[in-house]
C-alpha cells in the first residue's frame, strides 16, 4: 500500500480536564476521499483543527508524505499544502469572490495589489473545477447562495496547489441540488489527485463520494475501513456505539 | 421534485466580456434596491439641503459663502476621513475630537511657547496623533477593552490634557505664517486651474490605462462610455467649483483682493487620494475590509488582526492631528475648546452620513468628504437662516440619527434580500 499523504498517529488532546482525543490515528491518501464520521462531540472538528494548526496537540505525530512535521499555526498547514474548509465558512461577505480566494495571500506588484493576475488565477481555478454557477467572479460573496459560497470556499482551498483538502460538513446547510453540486466538486478534487477528507453526518453523502471511512467514537478511533466493505447500518452502529460486529473498539 | 437540476447559469469564461454602460447602471440600481446605497443618501441630502438654503437665503449661493463652506468643514472632514478606518473595523473612536485638540495644543506650544519653526510643530502634532493611536489601538486590540469604553475614557482624559497644555484655560495664539495660511489663504487662481487640469488629466489617464490593460488581458473592463461619464462629471463638478472659488469674493475688491481655491482643499484632496489608494489598492487596505467584514475569517486567512486594528486607530488619530492643525490654523489660536463640543459628533456624523457603516466592513474615504459637506452645509445654512446653536444641534443630531437609521435599515433589507 502507498504511503498516505497525511497521517496522524497517537494524537492526544485535552481541553483542561476534558480529554477530547485519545490516541487517535488517521490517514488520508492522495486521489481518495476519506470520510471522517462520528457523533456530535466525537472529536471530528478537534482532530481537524489539530491538523490545521488551530489547536496545538498534547502528544502524537503528524506525518506529511511519510515525513514527520510540526504544525504550529494555519500558516504552517498552508505551507505544507493542507487546506481546511470550515463549517462556518471563513469567507468575508463584504468582499468579492476573487478577494476572498486570495485573502491573506494577495499577489502584489511592489506595493500595489495585482488584481488582474489574481482575477485570472481565480477564473482558471473555478473553470478547472468546472464551476459554472457563478455569474461574475467580481460578485460580492454576500450575494451568493449557500452552495455557491461553499464552492468558493472549496475553490479557495484548491487555488494554492494544496495537496490535502479537509472539508468540515460542507453540505450541512445546503439544499438537495446544491448538495449534489458540492459532492460532485468533492469527487472532482480527489480525481485531480488531491487527498480529500470529508467530515459529514450524512450517510448518503459519505457513501456517495468516499473511498474510505474513519469513524470516531467519544474521542477514540473506532474503525478505519473501505467504504465498499461496509454497509450503511454498520457505519451507523460504529458512530453510535463505537463497534459493529468484529469492527470497532472491543470492550 | 421537477426542479432538482440547478439552472446552469453563465459559464465563468463569458463573464469576461465587457459589460455595457446600461449593464453597469442596472447593476447599480440593483445594489441600491438591495440595500447597498453607498453615498446616495449623502448626495441626495446635499442636493436637497443646498436647494432649500439657496431658495430661503440667496446669500447661501454667493462665492464667499461657497469658500466658507470649505474652510468651515475642513477640520471635521479630515477627522471623519480618519474615523472611516476605525468604523470599517466596526469599532468607534469617541476621542478623535479631543485628540485633535491635544495635537493642536502641542502644535501651539511648540510654535508659540517654544518658538520652533512650523514644520517641527506639524511633525510634533502628528507624532502626538500617532502615539495616541498606538495607545488606543493597543488597549482595544491587545488588552481587549471595547473601543467604546477606551475612547470614552480617552475623550475625558484628553479634555484634561488640552487644559494642561494650554495652562488651564488660556488661549495660545498662533502667528506662524505657514500654519495660519493653511485654512485662511488661497491658491492663486492660475495654480487652482493648473491643479485642476493635472488632477482631471491624471484621473482620466489612470481610468483609461486600467481599462485598456484589463481588456488586453481579456478581463471584464469598464466600458469607454462609463469612463467618459466618470471623467466628464468630475471635470464639470471640479471645474465649476474652481471657477466659483476663483471669482472675486472680497467686499471691497479695490482694497484687498480675495480669490482662489482655499489651501485646505488641495490638502484634503491629496489625503483623499493617498487613503483611497491605501484602502483600495494595497493588501493592508484589503485586510482592513476583511477584518471589518469577518474578523474570524481574516484570522484564519493568516491576517494579523491585532496589527490591523492598531494601525486603524493610528491612522484615525493621525488624521485627527491633521484636523487639529487645520482647526488651529482657521482660528489662529488654540483654546481648551479646540476639538471639543460638537466636533467629534459632527465627524462621526460626516462619516456615517456619507455611507460608512457603523457595523464595519463598508465605507470609503470619499464618503467622509461627502458627509462632511452635508454637515458643513447644515451648519452654514442654519447660521445664515439665523437659527441659534440649539436648532443647529437638534438638526445635526437628527441627521446623524437618520443616517444611522438608513444604515441599519439598509442592512436589514440586504439581509432580507439574501445579500448578507
Amino acid at each position: 500500500m502507498t504511503t498516505p499523504l497525511l497521517e496522524v498517529r497517537g494524537i492526544d488532546k485535552s481541553f483542561g480536564p476534558v480529554q477530547v482525543l485519545h490516541d487517535v490515528a488517521f490517514s488520508a491518501h492522495a486521489g481518495e476521499v476519506t470520510a471522517l464520521v462520528g457523533d456530535n462531540g466525537a472529536g471530528k472538528s478537534t482532530l481537524v483543527k489539530c491538523v490545521g494548526g488551530i489547536y496545538p496537540i498534547d502528544s502524537g505525530d503528524i506525518l506529511f508524505d511519510g515525513k514527520p512535521v510540526q504544525v504550529h499555526g494555519p500558516r504552517d498547514a498552508g505551507t505544507l499544502g493542507i487546506e481546511i474548509v470550515y463549517q462556518d465558512l471563513a469567507l468575508c461577505d463584504n468582499l468579492d469572490i476573487v478577494q476572498n480566494m486570495f485573502l491573506g495571500r494577495e499577489r502584489r506588484r511592489g506595493l500595489v495589489l495585482d488584481e488582474a493576475s489574481m482575477e485570472e488565477m481565480a477564473q482558471e481555478t473555478l473553470s478547472g473545477l468546472s464551476v459554472r454557477t457563478v455569474k461574475s467572479i467580481r460578485q460580492q460573496v454576500s450575494s451568493l447562495s449557500g452552495g455557491q459560497r461553499q464552492t468558493v470556499a472549496i475553490a479557495k482551498a484548491v487555488l494554492w496547489n494544496s495537496k490535502v483538502v479537509i472539508l468540515d460538513e460542507p453540505t450541512a446547510a445546503l439544499g438537495v441540488a446544491q448538495t449534489a453540486q458540492v459532492l460532485e466538486l468533492v469527487r472532482r478534487l480527489a480525481d485531480k489527485g488531491l487527498a480529500v477528507v470529508l467530515i459529514s453526518h450524512n450517510m448518503n453523502d459519505v457513501f456517495a463520494v468516499s473511498d474510505r471511512i474513519a469513524a470516531l467514537y467519544l474521542g477514540r478511533m473506532a474503525a478505519r475501513v473501505k467504504t465498499a466493505d461496509v454497509t450503511h447500518a454498520q457505519v451507523v452502529e460504529l458512530i453510535t456505539s463505537g463497534r459493529s460486529g468484529d469492527l470497532g473498539i472491543m470492550p | 421534485m421537477n426542479k432538482v437540476k440547478e439552472l446552469p447559469g453563465e459559464v465563468v469564461a463569458t463573464a469576461a466580456n465587457s459589460p455595457s454602460i446600461g449593464h453597469s447602471v442596472r447593476a447599480y440600481v440593483e445594489r441600491v434596491r438591495g440595500g447597498d446605497m453607498g453615498a446616495l443618501p449623502a448626495v441626495l441630502g446635499l442636493v436637497v439641503l443646498c436647494t432649500v438654503f439657496a431658495i430661503a437665503r440667496p446669500a447661501f449661493l454667493t462665492a464667499i459663502n461657497f469658500a466658507n463652506l470649505f474652510t468651515q468643514g475642513a477640520a471635521v472632514t479630515l477627522i471623519a476621513m480618519g474615523l472611516v478606518f476605525v468604523l470599517l473595523l466596526g469599532e468607534i473612536d469617541l476621542s478623535a475630537g479631543f485628540a485633535s485638540g491635544v495635537c493642536a495644543a502641542v502644535l501651539a506650544v511648540t510654535l508659540t511657547n517654544m518658538g520652533l519653526p512650523w514644520y517641527i510643530g506639524v511633525v510634533a502634532a502628528i507624532i502626538t496623533g500617532v502615539l495616541i493611536g498606538l495607545m488606543l489601538g493597543g488597549l482595544v486590540a491587545k488588552v481587549g477593552i471595547p473601543s467604546f469604553v477606551v475612547t470614552l475614557a480617552a475623550f475625558l482624559a484628553f479634555q484634561g490634557l488640552v487644559l494642561v497644555l494650554v495652562d488651564e484655560g488660556t488661549n495660545i495664539s498662533i502667528r506662524d505664517e505657514v500654519i495660519v495660511a493653511i485654512a485662511t489663504r488661497n491658491l492663486p487662481p492660475w495654480l487652482g486651474w493648473a491643479t485642476y487640469a493635472v488632477g482631471v488629466g491624471v484621473y482620466a489617464a489612470v481610468q483609461f490605462l486600467r481599462a485598456r490593460k484589463r481588456a488586453q488581458r481579456g478581463l471584464a473592463a469598464d466600458p469607454l462610455s462609463l469612463i467618459l461619464a466618470r471623467v466628464g462629471s468630475l471635470a464639470v463638478i471640479a471645474g465649476v467649483a474652481v471657477y466659483v472659488l476663483n471669482l472675486e469674493r472680497s467686499r471691497n475688491a479695490l482694497l484687498t483682493s480675495l480669490t482662489g481655491v482655499p489651501i485646505v482643499v488641495p490638502v484634503i484632496l491629496v489625503l483623499l487620494i493617498v487613503w483611497t489608494f491605501v484602502l483600495r489598492r494595497t493588501a493592508f487596505g484589503r485586510h482592513l475590509y476583511a477584518v471589518g467584514g469577518n474578523a474570524e475569517a481574516a484570522r484564519r486567512a493568516g491576517i494579523a488582526v491585532d496589527r490591523i486594528k492598531v494601525s486603524a486607530f493610528v491612522i484615525c488619530s493621525s488624521m485627527a492631528a491633521v484636523g487639529g492643525i487645520v482647526a488651529a490654523s482657521r482660528a489662529s489660536s488654540v483654546d481648551p475648546n479646540t476639538g471639543g463640543s460638537s466636533v467629534l459628533l459632527y465627524a462621526v456624523g460626516a462619516a456615517v452620513i456619507g455611507g460608512t457603516s457603523l457595523f464595519g466592513g463598508k465605507g470609503r474615504v470619499l464618503d467622509a468628504i461627502l458627509g462632511g459637506a452635508v454637515v458643513a452645509v447644515i451648519e452654514n445654512g442654519m447660521a445664515l437662516m439665523g437659527y441659534g446653536s440649539s436648532v443647529k444641534y437638534l438638526v445635526t443630531g437628527s441627521v446623524l440619527l437618520l443616517a444611522a437609521g438608513v444604515d441599519a435599515l439598509a442592512r436589514k433589507r440586504a439581509a432580507a434580500a439574501g445579500l448578507r
